[in-house]
């Protein structure tokens, strides 16, 4: 029987499951080709850049938090970098480790929730992860283990797991004691063994074989696997501080997003930030225990396949049990829980490594440290073009698949990017028109 | 003999950071219990899923702050036979209520390159301002504890025991020294609705009102005391106005002190 044409299809999502926030895609199919692929993220804005003007630059970590509830710690993290930028201080010892600790935390928690209960399902035929621990009890069990490690972490640290209070502008209100952060050595010990074998059964799964020469854009730093600091790079030379991220970067505005689309400004377009990218640039960075099980699962140092995205993050998972467990073995308590801190007038720049990649802060800040303007570029915001883009080039591969299965297809290729929504849209600026 | 029904569970999102429902799933040890008592009908960010129809329990996170939302609340209310809200925004307009202080459209102009695209409400309300609502559960982000209280209470057919005192009774419980009275740090624990267990307190911070105010607070005294500490009428109207900010207590103190 000759293969029935397909003329002119519509795949439709209203509302995309599995992603923090409100998104949905649409993909018009001509003639057997991808004519048109659309992310249209319909969360409501929350005008963070607007309202954070006039508020004191202390405030800021508490507020950005609020951006997103599945990643908060980025959020704190990248708006004390660029504050303290502003203000010269510089936090470095016992207490830079500390937010490389709580940074741990909140990869692992995040990435395993992603992995577990947002993306594994997909690879395995189910609607969500209730459904797949009827058949997959140990694996979900594994992972709500690891989970709760990571939110361990994080609830020492920084005092709860979503919206942490302990984090402030020089540093932290309370430093924890080394007996306190004993217990959590025991239970990262069992977290590490359990992602060892998280990456192993995620590399067991079934991949689509689809592969791009993507731009990765991530930090990247002389000694360590990037979280809080380093330089802004690209697999195309691009190697930039932090402070010329405006000059190398641009946002626009579209209609069905009320998230901005960030590309390059030198006219190669969309970029990718995220897993992928950090493991491409850094590879050579990576926990010892952390390259070896990306080999034993397959991977290569750059891996193009973004469905394979699942491992990557299974394999960064592995590599911050291990960096936590080596912070708490070699922790010092600080004699001061914070840098002291002046207000000044300035501007500061801060891009910290978000589970879901690079997150951008920049603060303009009044003589008496009340800040005057605030600028935050999400990872969501930076992945939303490179999204379409794989959509466009991927789908086509798929379009022998019945309709349910296409769209479940097309749901999982924006899910690769762990998309969050919520940050996407809370910010996202652009400039201004002129005509 | 018929197999009863279980009873079906909705969680619903409007203008939010996602962090309340993610407390849901942050229940490592208890979420394949819960899924167990109920039939998790709708949960967007847990599932694909869908059970169109009626709903014995409805989570709502996040607050109205579109023409298509104030719409949708309705919808949601005439769908669940209970009706929680869960967190500051849903509760109290959350974060985003700052709008209700200032001029939206210029907001948004601050934001985007084209307001015009831009559908939103000049208020960021509570549901409750839309919907009768049955429970509100506080926090910002809510406490994981009293989320498993409210839904275990619901299936036991009883009202939540969430004590409505202040985080300074929470303190005492937890044998915390006053940073207050010890170290003179401003805190707004006094007026403060209890939940995350007296958790600022104990890191050595000033509370910062994230549960949004209590039963009938002295806020006015409270202010006083904080004016002595050296805050001035700027300051306070920043303490009050964050996460809670159009909470109507919080709002009116506030405004009190607006510049």
């Amino acid at each position: 029987m000759p293969r029935k044409t397909i003329k002119r299809k519509t795949i439709k999502v209203d509302y995309l499951a599995r992603v923090e926030g409100e998104g949905a895609l649409k993909v018009v199919v001509e003639g057997g080709r991808v004519k048109s692929a659309a992310l249209s993220i319909f969360e409501p804005p929350r005008f963070f850049e607007a309202f954070l003007r006039g508020r004191a630059f202390t405030e800021a970590p508490d507020i950005t938090a609020r951006i997103c509830g599945i990643c908060p710690v980025a959020y704190q993290m990248s708006a004390v970098h660029a504050l303290e930028d502003a203000l010269g201080v510089s936090v470095t010892g016992p207490l830079r480790d500390l937010r490389r600790l709580l940074y741990c935390g909140e990869w692992i928690e995040s990435h395993t929730l992603h992995v577990h209960m947002l993306h594994a399902p997909d690879f395995l035929g189910y609607d969500g992860v209730i459904d797949m621990a009827r058949d997959h009890g140990d694996a979900v069990k594994r992972g709500l283990a690891l989970k709760k490690a990571g939110n361990a972490i994080v609830t020492l640290v920084g005092g709860r797991e979503i919206h942490p209070i302990n984090v402030r502008v020089g540093g932290f209100y309370r430093v924890p004691t080394r007996r306190e952060l004993a217990p959590l050595a025991e239970s990262l010990e069992r977290a590490r063994d359990d992602a060892l074998g998280v990456v192993r059964w995620v590399a067991g799964l079934d991949f689509p074989d689809r592969e791009r020469d993507y731009t990765f854009v991530a930090l990247r730093h002389p000694d360590e696997y990037p979280f809080n600091e380093g330089h802004v790079a690209s697999n195309r030379g691009l190697d930039i501080p932090t402070s010329a991220y405006d000059d190398h970067f641009e946002e626009s505005h579209v209609e069905r997003s009320t998230a901005l689309y960030s590309r390059l400004r030198d006219g190669s377009g969309a970029y990718l930030v995220g897993p992928l990218a950090r493991y491409a640039l850094n590879f050579d960075r990576l926990a010892p225990v952390a390259q070896e099980a990306a080999r034993e699962a397959g991977l290569g140092p750059v891996c193009r396949n973004p469905y394979q995205s699942i491992v990557v993050r299974a394999v960064e998972v592995l590599h911050a049990c291990d960096e936590a467990l080596r912070i708490i073995a070699a922790y010092e308590p600080s004699d001061r829980p914070a840098a002291p801190v002046a207000p000044r007038a300035g501007i500061g720049f801060g891009a910290t490594e978000a589970p879901r990649g690079l997150l951008y802060h920049r603060y303009r800040l009044e003589k008496d440290g009340t800040i005057a303007e605030a600028r935050i570029v999400p990872p969501t915001s930076q992945n939303q073009a490179c999204i379409e883009d794989d959509l466009a080039n991927y789908v086509e591969g798929f379009l022998d698949l019945p309709d349910e299965a296409l769209r479940h297809r097309c749901e999982q290729t924006v899910r690769n990017y762990d998309p969050c929504i919520s940050c996407a849209t809370h910010f996202l600026r652009l400039e201004i028109e002129r005509r | 003999m018929a197999r009863t029904r279980k009873p079906r569970l909705a969680v619903w999102k409007f203008a939010s950071c996602d962090g309340c429902q993610l407390s849901l799933l942050d229940c490592e040890d208890e979420l394949l219990t819960v899924a167990g008592a109920v039939d998790i009908a709708y949960f967007m960010e847990a599932t694909r899923g869908k059970v169109s129809g009626r709903y014995d329990l409805s989570l709502v996170e996040g607050s109205v702050t579109t023409p298509h939302d104030a719409e949708r609340i309705q919808d949601v209310r005439k769908r669940s036979r209970r009706l929680v809200t869960i967190g500051a925004c849903a509760t109290a307009g959350g974060i985003q209520s700052l709008r209700n202080f200032a001029d939206v459209a210029e907001y948004a102009s601050i934001v985007y390159a084209r307001p015009d695209y831009i559908q939103t409400l000049a208020t960021s309300t509570a549901i409750a301002d839309h919907v009768r609502v049955d429970f509100e559960l506080r926090g910002c982000p809510i406490a994981k504890h009293q989320l498993l209280e409210v839904v275990g209470a619901f299936l036991a057919g009883r009202r939540p025991v969430v004590p409505p005192h202040s985080v300074c009774l929470e303190c005492k419980l937890r044998g915390n020294v006053c940073v207050m009275v010890a170290h003179g740090t401003p805190c707004l624990g006094p007026v403060t609705h209890a939940g995350c267990g007296a958790l600022c307190p104990a890191y050595d911070r000033g509370c910062y009102g994230c549960f949004g105010p209590m039963e009938t607070p002295n806020a006015v005294s409270l202010s006083g005391r904080l004016g002595e500490l050296g805050m001035d009428g700027r300051d306070l109207t920043r303490v009050y106005r964050t996460f809670n900010a159009n909470a109507p207590d919080f709002r009116a103190e506030g405004e009190r002190h607006a510049p």
